[in-house]
């Protein structure tokens, strides 16, 4: 698998699109420090850009290399190489390369902002695995959509709807939701709606690390108790852990039955 | 070599393989056969395990390959249409499926036997369809393993190029190799192949070799003889 993941991986890095990501992010972090002298203003200002782009990206990014490298894989496929191999490999050579730049393209700038001598490194660390983890997240999503559709079009089609549902569609409901049971108690059930969901667990968990949870009113004061504390910190960790290694495992499982 | 037990497989609702049962013997040249569609390239893609079966058992050199991977060690195959990933060079590719296999290859002879040195550093979505089967055949035939399988290993090539493969078919198969080729060239066929399998809709039709068939059909000339096989199908 690590033969395979070195080569997708280099394939990537000598493509331009992961130097315009990285460009990207590099651009964002220097833009929004020059513009908010504050490290912990930009840190939420780029927890709302990440939250959104991330999954976007590793979704789009995700669907593409799969499509793209069908002849790669077809090559691969005739090789000595055990099939999970093959399409894992892919997968974190992709997710890998994207984590990489969205690391690389924040850290630099924010690292030499002087992040190191101030508070606001465990935010910005949280912020980064959470980016890390939407990545992983969205691209293994996007790899099982691809892998269970052949034509192109419709895979694109479902990888854009699963984003733009759970970046969007998902809130919505969600509030819509809450206004019409109003008159129930609902702390549990948003709770538990919220870790159904990557991006907003991945919002909440930094929302709360960052102390402003007083804007959220009462449902905030009981995800402040929740998340607010170790042992939701874990469990969120653990939901999104979770959240990678489905998508994953089915990932492998549907790589061995299929016909090439 | 390879023994095949009542294979079955469905693609959606097209009934590719119906029950074919295969022994292939160790050494010797063997010709697929059979009409667009018969089968041909799913057998193939059975055998290297790039297709899975719906029923039936394949063997490769004594083993059932049911979800083994490391068999394809000793297969060494050609695929029908050369898809690479169009931006490595030849070089690189070259590279590349030489450290996955991990074992000792001579690209050198066959690089220049083809006169693919001034293509080496040139990306492979820039190369013509002939070239591309070249730099496909030195892929395949550079290592040195008892099982060879050629999917339409003629397409695209110059009549040079086509006496050079003819030769290097030959010397594997003096090395005592098994050789399974699909072509739908049959001058090629009856030039190289020891023994045809005929595939008609998903079954063996005939087995045997080239004279068996031409005494079968009554014919004298090759060509019509598999010609005769399918026009006698279609009229029952």
């Amino acid at each position: 698998m690590l033969k395979i993941l070195k080569y997708s991986f280099y394939d990537l890095m000598r493509s331009r699109w992961s130097y315009v990501y990285f460009l990207f992010y590099l651009a964002l972090g220097f833009v929004l420090l020059f513009l908010n002298q504050d490290l912990s203003k930009a840190v939420i200002t780029l927890m709302n850009v990440i939250i959104v782009l991330v999954p976007l990206i590793g979704t789009i990014f995700g669907v593409m290399y799969y499509y793209n490298s069908k002849e790669f894989t077809e090559l691969l496929l005739a090789q000595p190489i055990r099939r999970s191999s093959i399409f894992l490999g892919q997968y974190f050579g992709v997710a890998g390369s994207l984590t990489l730049s969205l690391v690389l393209g924040l850290g630099v700038p924010f690292a030499l902002y002087g992040l190191f001598k101030s508070d606001a490194i465990w935010n910005f660390s949280l912020l980064l695995i959470t980016g890390a983890f939407l990545t992983l997240i969205f691209t293994a999503l996007a790899f099982n959509i691809a892998i269970s559709n052949e034509n192109k079009i419709k895979g694109f089609g479902y990888a854009v709807l699963m984003w733009l549902f759970l970046a969007v569609v998902y809130d919505g409901l969600f509030l819509m939701s809450l206004i019409v049971f109003e008159a129930y108690p609902l702390d549990s059930f948003s709770l538990i709606a919220t870790m159904f969901n990557p991006i907003d667990l991945s919002r909440t968990l930094i929302l709360l690390k960052l102390d402003i949870s007083a804007l959220l009113g009462y449902t905030g004061a009981i995800f402040k108790q929740f998340f607010g504390t170790n042992t939701g910190l874990v469990i969120s960790l653990l939901m999104l852990l979770l959240w990678t290694v489905i998508p994953i495992w089915r990932l492998s499982y549907k790589a061995k039955r299929k016909d090439f | 070599m390879i023994q095949i037990e009542r294979l079955y497989k469905k693609f959606g609702k097209n009934q590719v393989l119906r029950g074919l049962d295969l022994h292939i013997d160790k050494g010797g040249i063997f010709a697929i056969l059979g009409p667009n569609g018969s089968g041909k390239t799913t057998l193939i893609k059975a055998i290297l395990g790039m297709v899975v079966p719906n029923k039936g058992v394949i063997s490769v050199l004594g083993k059932p390959i049911k979800n083994k991977w490391r068999y394809r060690q000793e297969i060494e195959y050609l695929p029908q249409i050369a898809n690479f990933p169009g931006n490595l060079k030849v070089k690189e590719i070259i590279r590349m499926i030489k450290d996955l296999r991990q074992e000792p290859s001579d690209e050198e002879r066959l690089i220049s036997l083809f006169s693919l040195e001034p293509f080496l550093d040139k990306k492979l979505s820039t190369l013509s369809g002939g070239t591309k089967q070249k730099v496909n055949i030195v892929l395949t035939l550079m290592f040195d393993n008892p099982l060879i399988i050629l999917d339409e290993p003629t397409t695209g090539l110059d009549p040079l190029a086509l006496i050079h493969l003819k030769q290097l078919i030959r010397e594997e198969k003096e090395k005592g190799k098994t050789i399974l080729v699909t072509s739908h060239i049959m001058r090629f066929v009856e030039e190289v192949a020891d023994e045809i399998v005929y595939l008609l809709e998903g079954e063996i039709y005939f087995k045997g070799s080239i004279p068996d068939l031409k005494t079968k059909t009554g014919q004298s000339d090759f060509e019509h003889a598999i010609a005769a096989i399918a026009i006698t199908t279609t009229d029952a």
